[in-house]
């Protein structure tokens, strides 16, 4: 790990990706941003598309329909980027294991850095989640 | 001259939270057409739910979504209570009111706030996502969880509000109900709002009856429905409260039908808190014999429906789920055709869509093959995605 991870840590841009999720995450996600918990204080940043994006933050049980563009996004991102598998559901698909729908977790689609458990996190483990990750790499890049 | 152009939109796109695809066919400014792939969201919720006993498929239909994570179970217990004709303690039923009415009044705040957002009022956004923590508050207090709330039960409700939980549920609302004055005050007297607002994506009397129209975006067109007085369930009979109408049917109206909703939800609150008589709160049914119920709830955004089937087995043998947007949703058609680009989005905004609700599957049964493989089932769900279509297209 060199500088580029390192200058990450300051300000993370993440790009939400929501593949087959109930939502929940989604709104507590968003829950983040605004005034009582207040992401941005830690230089997170919301954007728009996956080119401008330092981490991918993925939600939902990946279903079969959301799969293979899972994989594309992920490869649209920038390198060196980090994936965090947000929720039950991202983390190991979660209630919908044995649905026909859901192929296989989401961390044997792409690499997965960061898990955050729970249905839904609660925004105060987002934070604690994002803080991890930073920590993370502040450890690696000093290896 | 005409030079039609076609703007696709998603399915991963910061507008939603939730991935979907649209094509906008324009001409110019002009929107002339619209098209709507889904299925990004589709679990087999119906099919899990049916693998699993009476209990836990509560679980799943509350995961069906994340806002209306009380009116899905509530739906669903009082299917499976239709079934066995249980009989649900008082006490519970005003418990199921004051939760699906707390539900309500963060979904409808959740909803200024996006629909603030996507106006380009972004304090609208910020004050009404700081003002609904409030209620989230309130459901970590009663029921402990933000989000899923996992209250209701067959037979009754899992926890109990307590008699110290009272005052701070009061003192709470109050906080809640200065802020909502606010909020009313500063979007519905703002004079760009009005110019921004009203007229744009009219749905008429006509079409809201015609497409089955349900919820706010039914009422704000001046349709007079609500599962809450039509077929009263938990507590709703118990209170007084009005339904809100709207005769006018643009962005403005179903703005104006949820601001004012909030204000009847903390008073139906406030009377179920003072009305809630002492008693048990579940009444611990033993098992559901064979036979079939509905049941029915007023979620946020319309009506939710419920149908299970039971042959004496503690699990489901079918168990059908309608969500509001899958009516709603139509309606975006017929009232974006003809408007700006620009106005798209408040449009699709004002139905308030939750597309985790809608990815339902229809068709499961076939005369030919008696096990579907999954192939067959993602077919399927093409073929419904396609109808849906084509009834889009028909008037």
């Amino acid at each position: 790990m060199g500088l580029k991870e390192k200058v990450l840590t300051k300000s993370m841009f993440v790009f939400h990706l929501s593949s087959g999720s109930c939502n929940n995450c989604d709104i507590e996600l968003l829950d983040c941003l605004t005034p009582r918990y207040d992401l941005e204080r830690f230089g997170v940043v919301l954007v728009g598309s996956i080119r401008h994006a330092d981490a991918l933050l993925c939600t939902g049980s990946a279903n079969r329909q959301c799969m293979p563009r899972i994989k594309k996004i992920y490869e649209q991102m920038p390198k060196p980027g980090f994936v965090i598998a947000w929720g039950a559901c991202g983390s190991s698909r979660g209630l919908f294991k044995d649905s026909y729908n859901t192929t296989e977790p989401l961390d044997e689609i792409i690499p997965v850095d960061v898990y955050i458990p729970g249905c839904p996190p609660k925004p105060e483990a987002i934070l604690a989640g994002i803080k991890k990750l930073i920590d993370r790499i502040n450890s690696k890049s000093k290896e | 001259m005409s030079h039609k152009a076609t703007i696709p939109i998603g399915p991963y796109h910061p507008l939603q939270e939730e991935p979907e695809f649209y094509k906008l066919v324009v001409e110019g400014e002009k929107v002339v057409d619209v098209d709507v792939r889904i299925g990004y969201n589709h679990r087999g919720i119906e099919k899990i739910s049916e693998s699993k006993s009476f209990d836990q498929s509560i679980f799943i239909v509350e995961r069906i979504c994340g806002i209306c994570s009380s009116s899905h179970p509530i739906a669903c217990v009082q299917a499976i209570e239709d079934i066995g004709d249980i009989v649900v303690p008082e006490r519970a039923l005003h418990i199921r009111s004051i939760i699906q009415e707390l539900e309500r009044l963060h979904s409808h705040m959740l909803w200024v706030g996006l629909a603030g957002h996507f106006l380009g009022y972004n304090t609208v956004f910020m004050w009404g996502w700081k003002y609904r923590e409030l209620i989230c508050d309130i459901m970590e207090t009663v029921t402990g969880n933000r989000q899923n709330y996992a209250m209701h039960k067959v037979g009754g409700v899992r926890r109990d509000i307590e008699k110290e939980h009272v005052p701070y549920i009061l003192t709470r609302l109050d906080e809640f109900l200065h802020h909502l004055d606010m909020i009313k005050g500063s979007v519905l007297d703002d004079p760009v709002l009005h110019v921004r607002l009203k007229g744009v994506g009219v749905l008429t009397m006509e079409d809201a009856i015609g497409y089955s129209a349900l919820g706010p975006t039914a009422r704000a067109s001046g349709v007079n429905i609500d599962v809450r007085r039509d077929h009263p369930y938990a507590a709703y009979d118990r209170v007084k409260w009005n339904v809100i109408t709207q005769k006018e049917g643009d962005v403005f109206a179903k703005a104006v039908v949820r601001i004012l909703e909030m204000y009847e939800s903390v008073s139906i609150i406030r009377q179920c808190l003072d009305k809630m008589p002492a008693g048990p709160i579940d009444s611990n049914p033993k098992d559901i014999p064979p036979g079939e119920g509905i049941g029915n709830a007023e979620a946020p955004r319309g009506e939710v429906f419920h149908y299970v089937r039971s042959d004496g087995t503690n699990s489901p043998v079918r168990h059908k789920v309608r969500a509001p947007t899958y009516m709603n949703f139509p309606t975006f058609r017929q009232t974006v055709v003809g408007e700006t680009v620009s106005d798209a989005t408040i449009i699709l905004a004002a139905i308030d869509p939750c597309y985790c609700c809608t990815e339902r599957m229809l068709i499961v049964d076939s005369e030919d093959k008696e096990i579907l493989s999954a192939q067959d089932l993602i077919r399927l769900s093409q073929e419904k995605t396609l109808k849906l279509k084509e009834k889009m297209r028909v008037k």
